[in-house]
């Protein structure tokens, strides 16, 4: 089959040449070392994992990221992280009640007055969103709306990997120098940036330059965007990422953890990350085993109905 | 709906009953018990009955998912995840929905590729054929609908782009548009009746497959030799156990694949944005349609050139839907007397030219269309200034470093910037071109002129004398390997 032959070189060729000109989007996100608990086909959340990436959201996150798609119930239902079988019903839970109820809300449904009171949240009621509108959400960060994370890991591409990334991208202080009332960044010294690191090469190759931040925005190398505007180096080769509206927001203990776990950085990046990935996708435990019962049973129903068939078949020359 | 004679006997008083009143006992006994079928079939031809398992599911699961479903720009992309969250087995009905339409597409353009590699348009079953090509034109009719409803950033932007091109079609193509979309924008009235006719299309699809089945059991199946049954006695078999059997074990290997999707990658064919709900003032930096639609939204990107009166838009909405409309034509457009392709040797490699084509098209609409293949030198750079005198001045540099030190001497009022030059390149769109120009060929051209031209090897007498000397030669290579093992 000589063309086959020719269209695979083809191919080849082809995808050699285009993936030494890609250039330009957000650095490919690699993720924690060892990936995720919840990887793989057999994967589950830990849910001591997702406990903690709670409390990280709710210190941290939900300061300004809603979470509209998600209810205090949801957290106390089976597959969630504070599932209880004594409460088979989430809503009966104690400790689900006592989350709820740590927020204020404005209750949907108007009081004898026609005011819509404030009361503590129940766990039926959806996440306490930040801010009542995206225009009250717009104007408080500098004009951009932090986006709702109910299915963030599915609306990115990476997923729970990109989250990790992202949260702990950001550029350390040796990088940032501020120069009259510019702060520019180094991107020698931002891994995943895709310019040269510091310690790799002996010399600063001439066409580096720096990125030049602009006010109220934070370069991340995993953000998707474009860096050439800002940067004063050679424009064909800019680093890799873009500016965000979001400020860096894990430093070392940002929260305590109840479980004593030491909060490092990384420990709550990866915490939140395997929260929001169990936020995005809750049945993901229940989906994979509910596989394994339907590709077993397709498989042995396949094996007995390709014996029939050789056996329907065996007097038939075709 | 048989083709043949009908050997149904009712049994019992009811049955003599109703058959004597309505029939429908007797024509699904002829239609799927008792047809006469090749028995020489290959595994190519199990995709017409995963195809009926498809649409089954997709309206099971979509006749559920609508009780569920909110069809508003406020509502639909919560009602959704709420499918997936509080519906019980909602984010199964989902996935499967979803990953169904995927794996509906994959199992269509198998069968495509099955019909056009072994000539079955041919004869008298070019209307079997055509009604083929209108259930596939329904079928993407009824994904775009589709993919619009969950209101995420691609289901808007792309039912966008789409309702924009029909908008481009002289005279008639704005009234269209509105009437498609309900208005002069992409609203509410938009999404509630794509709603409405995604919901009404994949019936009118069944109503298809009927006429596509009963068109099927006039001629006959085509099979691999493309020859005619000569002799049903010895060349046929009844479809039911034979073909029954054959094409659930195919049935259920697709299955097999399909909830491996399902179950363990169920967002792997989808794109991230749609998880991001629409948002009218954002556009996603690359708007592109599900996997299966990507050939021909390269075809319509192909095309960037004016041709007299005509933009290249209208150009690119003309050659979209002319690589749709080229298939109903086809049993005319094939001059060959040779239905299978295994004895036309020349057209063969044309026809795998002609499916790489395809996959390459695909992967040309996945890809930025300005991305360089073969880049044709180094970008270059350009200073833009302007100098003492006030004029605007730009200078061309190969490096960085001279550009950078240009600008560095240049004083404050100069307003020096520095931009790209992109080196001339071989890029996606070319490529895209030519696949585009090798679809058409394949039909208008090289089709027509090899019936009359090329030289085809000799087809066998029937369907059971290819089927004994298939077996000799498989015998003889089986005697060969004992041979071998033995010494």
């Amino acid at each position: 089959m000589n063309f086959v032959r020719l269209a695979f070189l083809a191919f080849c060729f082809l995808t050699v040449q285009v993936s030494a000109n890609a250039a330009g989007g957000g650095a490919h996100p690699d993720g924690p070392e060892g990936g995720f608990e919840f990887e793989g086909p057999f994967g589950k959340f830990e849910m001591h994992s997702v406990q903690r990436g709670y409390q990280v959201y709710k210190e941290v996150c939900a300061s300004c990221h809603s979470m509209k798609l998600l209810s205090y119930r949801n957290l106390g239902e089976v597959g969630g992280p504070f599932y209880d079988p004594d409460y088979p019903n989430a809503n009966d839970n104690p400790l689900i009640k006592a989350f709820a109820a740590e927020d204020i809300i404005v209750d949907t449904v108007p009081d004898e007055y026609g005011d819509y009171p404030l009361r503590p949240a129940r766990p039926s009621d959806a996440f306490r969103s930040p801010y009542p509108n995206d225009s009250a959400a717009a104007a408080a960060n500098n004009g951009a709306i932090p986006p709702d994370l109910s299915v963030i890991t599915k609306a990115r591409a990476g997923g729970a990997d990109y989250i990790y990334d992202l949260i702990r991208g950001y550029p350390s202080n040796d990088a940032i120098s501020y120069v009259g009332d510019e702060t520019l960044i180094d991107p020698t010294k931002v891994s995943g940036s895709g310019i040269y690191l510091e310690s790799q090469v002996s010399s600063r190759p001439s066409d580096v330059g720096d990125l030049i931040q602009p006010i109220g925005q934070y370069y991340n190398p995993y953000m998707p965007g474009d860096t050439v505007a800002n940067y004063t180096g050679d424009p064909r080769h800019p680093p890799k990422g873009g500016f965000l509206a979001m400020a860096p927001q894990l430093t070392d203990g940002r929260v305590e953890y109840l479980d004593g776990t030491a909060a490092t950085v990384d420990q709550m990046a990866y915490d939140v990350a395997q929260f929001l990935a169990w936020a995005s996708d809750p049945k993901v435990t229940n989906r994979k085993s509910l596989g394994l019962s339907v590709m077993l049973y397709l498989l042995g129903l396949s094996i007995i109905v390709w014996f029939s068939y050789r056996k329907i078949w065996r007097n038939i020359k075709h | 709906m048989s083709g043949h004679e009908s050997t149904y006997q009712p049994t019992n008083g009811f049955t003599k009953w109703l058959d004597s009143r309505l029939p429908i006992v007797r024509l699904l006994y002829d239609t799927v018990i008792t047809f006469p079928t090749p028995k020489n079939l290959n595994y190519w031809y199990v995709f017409g009955a995963v195809l009926s398992i498809c649409l089954g599911i997709q309206i099971v699961t979509g006749i559920v998912l609508a009780m569920h479903y909110e069809p508003s720009v406020d509502g639909a992309f919560a009602s959704v995840e709420r499918i997936m969250r509080d519906v019980p087995y909602g984010w199964l009905l989902r996935y499967v929905h979803a990953n169904g339409a995927s794996f509906f597409f994959l199992a269509v353009y198998i069968h495509m590729f099955r019909g056009l590699y072994y000539g079955s348009y041919k004869g008298s079953r070019d209307m079997l054929w055509i009604l083929g090509c209108l259930i596939f034109f329904l079928m993407i009719a009824t994904a775009f609908l589709g993919y619009m409803l969950p209101w995420g950033q691609m289901s808007f932007h792309g039912a966008n782009v789409i309702t924009g091109l029909i908008g481009a079609l002289p005279l008639i193509g704005e009234p269209i548009q509105t009437w498609l979309m309900g208005g002069p924008s992409l609203g509410n009235a938009t999404l509630q009746r794509f709603f409405s006719l995604h919901y009404l299309l994949p019936f009118m699809i069944a109503g298809v497959v009927v006429l596509h089945v009963w068109a099927l059991h006039v001629p006959g199946n085509n099979n691999p030799t493309g020859v005619e049954v000569q002799n049903a006695e010895v060349e046929t078999v009844p479809f039911h156990p034979y073909y029954t059997v054959k094409d659930g074990f195919a049935v259920l290997v697709f299955l097999l694949v399909f909830f491996a999707f399902v179950f363990y990658t169920p967002n792997v064919l989808g794109h991230a944005d749609n998880f991001i709900e629409a948002n009218p003032l954002v556009t996603p930096a690359h708007i592109v349609p599900e996997w299966y639609l990507l050939p021909f939204y390269a075809i319509l990107r192909a095309i960037t050139f004016d041709i007299g009166p005509m933009s290249a838009k209208l150009l690119g909405v003309l050659a979209m839907f002319g690589s749709l409309a080229v298939l109903f034509v086809l049993p005319w457009l094939d001059t060959s007397k040779v239905k299978s392709m295994r004895y036309r040797p020349t057209a063969r490699q044309f026809f795998f030219g002609f499916v790489f084509t395809c996959l390459m098209l695909g992967w040309c609409g996945a890809t930025n269309p300005d991305t360089p293949i073969v880049p044709f030198g180094k970008d270059k750079l350009v200073v833009s200034y302007i100098d003492e005198a006030g004029e605007s001045k730009q200078e061309t540099f190969k490096e960085f470093a001279p550009a950078d030190i240009l600008i560095s001497r240049l004083p404050e009022s100069a307003n020096a910037s520095i931009a790209v030059e992109a080196a001339p390149a071989f890029r996606f769109v070319h490529l895209a071109q030519l696949l585009t120009a090798y679809y058409f060929a394949y039909f208008l051209i090289i089709l027509p002129f090899l019936g009359f031209r090329e030289k085809t090897d000799p087809e066998p007498d029937s369907i059971e004398k290819a089927v004994e000397a298939e077996h000799k030669a498989r015998s003889k290579v089986s005697a060969g390997d004992q041979a071998e093992a033995s010494a």
